[in-house]
C-alpha cells in the first residue's frame, strides 16, 4: 500500500487538536496570562468546537481545510484566528479535490500553510511566536521525507522538533504580538502560540501513526 | 473571581441584550455582535466604524450614535472581533460614500481588520479605508515591539472625527483628518491592580499591595515597568514627563484625557487631573478642553491613564460640536 496521508486521518488531526486544545485550556491561557491577555485558550478552544460543529463529513482535502479555516477565521478574532484560519486555507487551496496526499503532496500543503501563517503575521523565526514551533517542525518533516522515513515517522519527528522550538521560546524576548510590549520581562515563559502549535503537529504526527 | 455575570462564556450576549434594553435608540445584531445606530447612515455622509475586544467600556459601543461612530462591533472580552462581523458591519453602515475603520494598533485588531477591508472591498465594492492609533509611550522601541498600542486617543479620534464626518467631509478629507489626530496624540497608563478576565477566572497578573506597574495597556497585560507604590503627585509625573519627551504640546492648545481603567473612583480620577494639570501648567501647555472619566476601560483594572492630544481651532470646533452617544453627549 502507498505511504499516503488519507481524508479520514486529516480529519482525525483535526479531532485530535481540537481534544488536546480543550484539555490544555487552561493552559494556554495561563501561558498567556503571564505574557499577552489570557486568552489563547479559551480563544482556540471556542475556534476548534466550532470547527467540529461546521465541519459535516467533507468529500475531500480542499472542503475539510477550507471549512476548518474558514471557521477559524470567522468565530476565533484576535491574532490566533487570522493565522490559523489562513494556516488551514492555504492547505486546502494547496492539496486541492482529493481524498489522499502522499509525503511530497502533504509537505507541499503544510508548506503553502506556514507562508500563509509567515504573509499575514509578519513574524521572524525567534521573534517568540508560533513560528518558532513551526519552522522546526515543517524542517523535520521536510528532513524526514527526504530520506525515505515513512509519512507517519516524519509527522513524528515534526512533533517533537515542534516541541523543541516551543521550549526554546522560554528564554527569547518577544518581538511580536502583545507579549512584545512586556520587552526583556517577555523572557523566561513559553509562547502560548508556539505551544498551540506544538500541539498542532502532536495531534498531526498521532493521527497518522495510528494507521501506520 | 466575584462578577456580576451568569456564565464566563455568556458575559458578551448577555451585555449585548443589555445594551439593548438600555438603549433602543440603538439597533444590536445580537449573531454578529454588532451595535448600529437606530437610524441609518444619511446618505453621502461617510460611516465610521470600529471595534475591539469586549472588555473597554464605553469604548467601542457606547461611542456610536450622532457624531461619532455609525457601528462597533464587539469581540470577546480583549480579543478582536473576526472580519465577517466588520464585513456585516462595513455593508450596513455603507450609505455609498465609503466607511473609515478605526483600528486599534494590536496584532489581531490589525490582522482581522485588513482581512476585513480586503473581503468588503472584493465583495461588495464598498469603499474602505482605515486609521490605525498607535499613541502608547510606553511602548519604547517600535522596530523591537509590534508597534506602539493604540489606546486613549482612539476615544479623541473618534469624537473629531464623528463630528468631520457628520459635516458630510469625503472619505479622503476624513482619512486625512484621522490620521492626523492619531499621529499628534500620545498617551501613558498605569495600574494599581489587574484586571480579572472572565474566561480566565483569576486576575492576569499579580501585584504585591505596595506596587504599581507603570506603562500598562488595557488588557491587563503587565506595563514596562514594576516600581514601589508612590502619591499621586508622584504617578502624575511618572505618566506626564514621557508624554511630554515624546512629543512637544507647548505649540498650541491640547485636549487632554484623564481615563479611568475601570477600577478607580472618580474621586480618584479628579484627584489624578489636578495633578496632571498642575504639571502641564508647569511645563507651558495650555489645556483647552478636558475629559476625565472612564472612557476606555481595561475591565476592573484600578488605574490611569493620560492622553494629550495636540489640537488647533479646527479640531477644537469638531471637539465641540454636538455630539449624542450613551458615553459621551453634549451640545444636543
Amino acid at each position: 500500500m502507498a505511504d499516503t496521508a488519507s481524508l479520514e486521518e486529516l480529519t482525525d488531526w483535526l479531532a485530535r487538536f481540537q481534544a488536546l486544545v480543550v484539555e490544555n485550556q487552561a493552559y494556554l491561557t495561563e501561558l498567556d496570562s503571564a505574557i499577552g491577555d489570557a486568552d489563547h485558550g479559551s480563544n482556540m478552544a471556542r475556534g476548534m468546537n466550532t470547527v467540529e460543529l461546521k465541519l459535516g463529513s467533507p468529500a475531500t482535502i480542499d472542503a475539510l481545510f477550507k471549512t476548518a479555516g474558514m471557521t477559524l477565521v470567522s468565530s476565533v478574532g484576535g491574532a490566533s484566528g487570522p493565522l490559523y484560519g489562513t494556516f488551514f486555507l492555504r492547505i486546502g487551496t494547496t492539496a486541492g479535490a482529493v481524498t489522499e496526499l502522499d509525503g511530497a503532496a502533504l509537505a507541499a500543503a503544510l508548506r503553502a500553510g506556514f507562508a500563509g501563517v509567515l504573509a499575514r503575521g509578519n513574524a521572524e523565526p525567534g521573534d517568540k511566536t508560533m513560528v518558532d514551533a513551526m519552522g522546526p517542525a515543517l524542517d523535520a518533516l521536510d528532513a524526514g521525507l527526504g530520506s525515505g522515513s515513512s509519512i507517519a515517522a516524519a509527522a513524528s519527528a515534526a512533533a517533537d522538533a515542534a516541541a523543541a522550538g516551543r521550549d526554546a521560546t522560554e528564554p527569547l524576548v518577544a518581538r511580536k504580538g502583545r507579549a512584545s510590549y512586556l520587552g526583556d520581562r517577555s523572557a523566561g515563559h513559553l509562547d502560548p502560540g508556539a505551544t498551540s502549535t506544538a500541539f498542532l503537529f502532536r495531534a498531526l504526527a498521532d493521527a497518522l501513526g495510528d494507521a501506520a | 473571581m466575584k462578577k456580576l455575570i451568569n456564565a464566563p462564556e455568556d458575559v458578551l450576549a448577555d451585555a449585548l441584550v443589555g445594551v439593548a434594553a438600555a438603549h433602543p435608540e440603538l439597533a444590536v445584531d445580537h449573531e454578529n455582535r454588532i451595535i448600529y445606530r437606530g437610524t441609518p447612515t444619511k446618505a453621502g455622509k461617510v460611516a465610521l466604524i470600529s471595534g475591539g475586544g469586549s472588555g473597554h467600556e464605553p469604548l467601542h459601543g457606547g461611542f456610536v450614535g450622532f457624531g461619532m461612530l455609525d457601528a462597533a462591533c464587539a469581540g470577546e472580552v480583549f480579543t478582536s472581533p473576526t472580519p465577517d462581523q466588520m464585513i456585516e458591519a462595513t455593508k450596513v453602515a455603507d450609505s455609498g460614500a465609503g466607511v473609515l475603520h478605526i483600528v486599534k494598533n494590536y496584532t489581531g485588531d490589525v490582522m482581522n481588520f485588513e482581512m476585513a477591508a480586503e473581503l468588503a472591498e472584493a465583495e461588495t465594492g464598498v469603499k474602505v479605508a482605515s486609521v490605525v492609533v498607535a499613541d502608547d509611550v510606553a511602548v519604547e522601541d517600535s522596530t523591537w515591539t509590534a508597534g506602539r498600542r493604540g489606546v486613549g486617543t482612539t476615544v479623541l479620534l473618534e469624537k473629531i472625527v464623528g463630528a468631520a464626518a457628520e459635516e458630510g467631509r469625503d472619505l479622503a478629507a476624513i482619512t486625512e483628518l484621522a490620521t492626523r489626530v492619531a499621529n499628534t496624540g500620545r498617551s501613558m497608563g498605569m495600574a494599581l491592580t489587574s484586571c480579572t478576565v472572565p474566561s480566565a477566572g483569576k486576575p492576569t497578573f499579580d501585584l504585591p499591595d505596595d506596587m504599581m506597574e507603570i506603562g500598562v495597556g488595557i488588557h491587563g497585560e503587565p506595563g514596562r515597568h514594576r516600581v514601589p507604590l508612590a502619591p499621586a503627585s508622584s504617578i502624575a509625573q511618572q505618566l506626564v514627563e514621557p508624554i511630554l519627551a515624546d512629543l512637544d504640546f507647548t505649540k498650541g492648545p491640547v485636549i487632554a484625557l484623564l481615563n479611568g481603567m475601570g477600577g478607580s473612583p472618580l474621586l480618584e480620577l479628579y484627584l489624578m487631573y489636578g495633578e496632571v494639570a498642575k504639571l502641564l501648567e508647569k511645563a507651558g501647555v495650555t489645556v483647552a478642553r478636558n475629559l476625565v472619566g472612564n472612557y476606555i476601560t481595561s475591565l476592573d483594572m484600578a488605574g490611569c491613564s493620560v492622553t494629550l492630544l495636540q489640537a488647533d481651532d479646527e479640531l477644537l470646533g469638531l471637539w465641540d460640536a454636538p455630539v449624542n452617544t450613551s458615553g459621551l453627549r453634549w451640545g444636543i
